[in-house]
């Protein structure tokens, strides 16, 4: 074998010798790629094809379509199922709303918390410490996240830190995830808690590739410590932010496990999101409803990824 | 870290350096707050874990710090009565082959992706990757399907299966970046040497990508392990549950009982927490490189 064949990274082999190369070691290709081809094929794009195809019909028990019904499922989401979207109700509520609700929330405060945490870690001794206690919550389980947070709620204030701590002011305890108008932000604030550490994590070793000169020279120049941020390390902070952006807007699409275990979609369905009503429809043997749910779903986090996967053939950014 | 080299400045006068003291204040208290709001939950959940059943019920978790009767029955209790320590095997079960699989084959197809030359080769890797676009939910009914046609919805191999695939685009993604920044010259040299390719991947990329092989790994890992939703639907045979899917009976079942769960949810954080404090530096790369999954 000629070392001048021997293909690249980089540079596509050249238009002559590519049926050559290819009669050597195409089919050789075939065996490193050919496992994971087969059950990608097998068991993603098969059953999403199968799945959208599923989503225009009804099927029984044995998950069967006994019956096509066109976009019915898919209207019957968007109008007629109050709990995936009512409109009727001022502000809206169901499913879709909380899942928006959960986008905008959770998105923005792990950001936020992630970047506020990342600036200030960095002006301490301890920040290695600091970094540590806020990004282990990442490594755990949503549902011992669900269950940590489900005590720190709960209502009985010599049981649950939150009442306690309220109740210490003078305050009636509340059941923050048994109440309507709580259950979503207490859901959230917990998620939150868990995600943060990764915003930290990306935000502080992007802020870490800041060249210390530049900012020596902005502070001998008399900049002020906010005007260094805001100037200098925000503006270069804006691509990792992208990228953590994204990585919170799919995960807020997709999240289940804590909902699932801490409420269960309750009370009364006021924290359902999406994915859980996709679960629950399932649950109910509904097979077709809850596959039009799950390719909403999909429709929702295609163009977020789209963004990201168009970044990640331009560059390569963070870590 | 900048102001932290400004307090070692030889020019510093000592009022300055207790102005910059006083000044950081804020940033000192910020991060108490920060670390007061991260460590509560966590530690009276696992203070709890270790509190008889009645003192549970009679006093609050802070007040124990200062009475100091533990034990460790609620840990026994939960492994013996609530079928506990079934559910760490599981766990186990699901999770080895769920991430041996997964890495084997992505690194596999990685390889051909950076250093074998085929038709189409930069056009699949993008398809593979823009699959990660698919939820796991989107294949949630058919592969239902699939694994009852298959015999394998009462055992571990669907969601072997399913978490294999899933995991594969990332891992691919991830390896193939690693493995196209190896040295060139490496690579050729072998060939020159009459080196087979499947030889050069297991003798020369595979020693080489470690650090890559350990992120995808520790992060596949605790995918699975954390995985609520597709052992919940794939795993059918009620003495197959993972701890995940146990716990979450647990607390339908077992409501206000905090010494069992408490139990539980600490017992499920064990792994993770001994791979996060044992392998910190490739789980953050993992999770940096790993930022589109």
């Amino acid at each position: 074998m000629s070392s001048t064949a021997v293909p690249g990274p980089v540079g596509r082999p050249r238009g002559r010798r590519l049926s050559a190369i290819f009669r050597r070691q195409g089919w050789q290709a075939l065996l490193f790629i050919g496992p994971a081809l087969l059950l990608l094929l097998v068991l993603i794009v098969y059953p999403t094809i199968r799945t959208v195809i599923y989503s225009f019909g009804n099927t029984n028990s044995r998950l069967e379509i006994v019956k096509w019904i066109g976009f019915d499922n898919y209207t019957r989401m968007f109008t007629r199922d109050k709990s995936f979207l009512n409109l009727e109700d001022f502000p809206p509520t169901g499913a879709l709303v909380n899942n928006v609700k959960w986008m905008i929330l959770y998105t923005s405060l792990s950001l936020l918390l992630g970047l506020l945490i990342a600036v200030l870690a960095a002006r301490v001794r301890y920040e290695a410490l600091m970094k540590s206690i806020v990004f282990v919550p990442m490594a755990i389980a949503a549902t011992a996240v669900a269950i940590i947070w489900k005590f720190v709620y709960e209502p009985d204030p010599s049981l649950g830190s939150l009442n306690a701590f309220i109740t210490s002011f003078g305050a009636d305890p509340i059941a923050w995830y048994g109440r309507a108008d709580t259950v979503n932000y207490a859901l959230i604030f917990a998620y939150v808690w868990a995600s943060t550490g990764f915003a930290m994590v990306v935000l502080s070793a992007a802020l870490k590739g800041i060249s210390e000169e530049v900012i020596e020279a902005a502070r001998t120049d008399g900049a002020s410590e906010w005007g260094i941020f805001r100037r200098i390390q925000l503006p270069l902070l804006s691509l990792p932010i992208a990228v953590v952006t994204v990585w919170l807007l799919v995960n807020v699409i997709k999240v289940f496990d804590l909902i699932y275990v801490m409420t269960g979609g309750g009370p009364g369905g006021s924290s359902e999101v999406i994915a859980v009503t996709m679960v629950d429809e399932f649950g109910n043997g509904e097979g077709g409803y809850a596959a039009a749910i799950a390719v909403v779903m999909m429709l929702l986090i295609i163009p977020i990824m789209a963004f990201n996967i168009r970044r990640f053939r331009s560059e390569r950014v963070t870590g | 870290m900048a102001v932290a080299q400004a307090t070692v400045r030889p020019r510093e006068t000592p009022s300055a350096r207790i102005l910059g003291f006083i000044s950081r204040t804020p940033v000192h208290l910020g991060l108490l707050i920060v670390a007061v709001i991260w460590l509560v939950p966590t530690v009276g959940l696992a203070v709890t874990s270790f509190r008889p059943r009645g003192d549970i019920q009679a006093s609050s978790w802070w007040s124990s710090l200062t009475e100091w009767s533990f034990t460790l029955h609620n840990y026994r209790e939960v492994l013996n009565t609530a079928n506990m320590d079934s559910a760490f095997v599981n766990s186990i079960m699901i999770t080895v082959p769920s991430t041996l699989l997964p890495l084997a084959l992505a690194a596999a197809a990685a390889y051909a992706f950076s250093w074998i030359s085929f038709p189409f080769r930069d056009t699949i890797f993008l398809l593979i990757v823009a699959l990660m676009v698919v939820p796991v939910q989107m294949a949630l009914v058919p592969l239902l399907i699939i694994f009852r046609d298959l015999g394998i919805a009462n055992w571990f191999g669907g969601i072997w299966l399913a978490h294999t695939a899933f995991g594969l685009p990332l891992g691919i993604f991830l390896l193939r970046n690693f493995f196209i920044t190896l040295p060139r010259d490496l690579i050729e040299a072998a060939r020159v040497d009459g080196a087979s390719n499947l030889r050069i991947f297991l003798k020369v990329v595979l020693p080489l990508s470690v650090p890559a092989l350990a992120s995808f790994g520790i992060f596949q890992f605790l995918w699975v392990w954390n995985d609520l939703l597709m052992a919940f639907i794939f795993i059918q045979n009620g003495d197959l549950l993972p701890m995940t899917v146990r716990i979450n009976q647990m607390q339908t079942t077992y409501g206000g009982e905090w010494h069992l769960l408490s139990a539980g949810a600490f017992l499920l954080m064990i792994v993770p927490l001994a791979v996060f404090f044992a392998l910190q530096r490739y789980f953050v790369q993992g999770l940096l490189a790993g930022s589109v999954k």
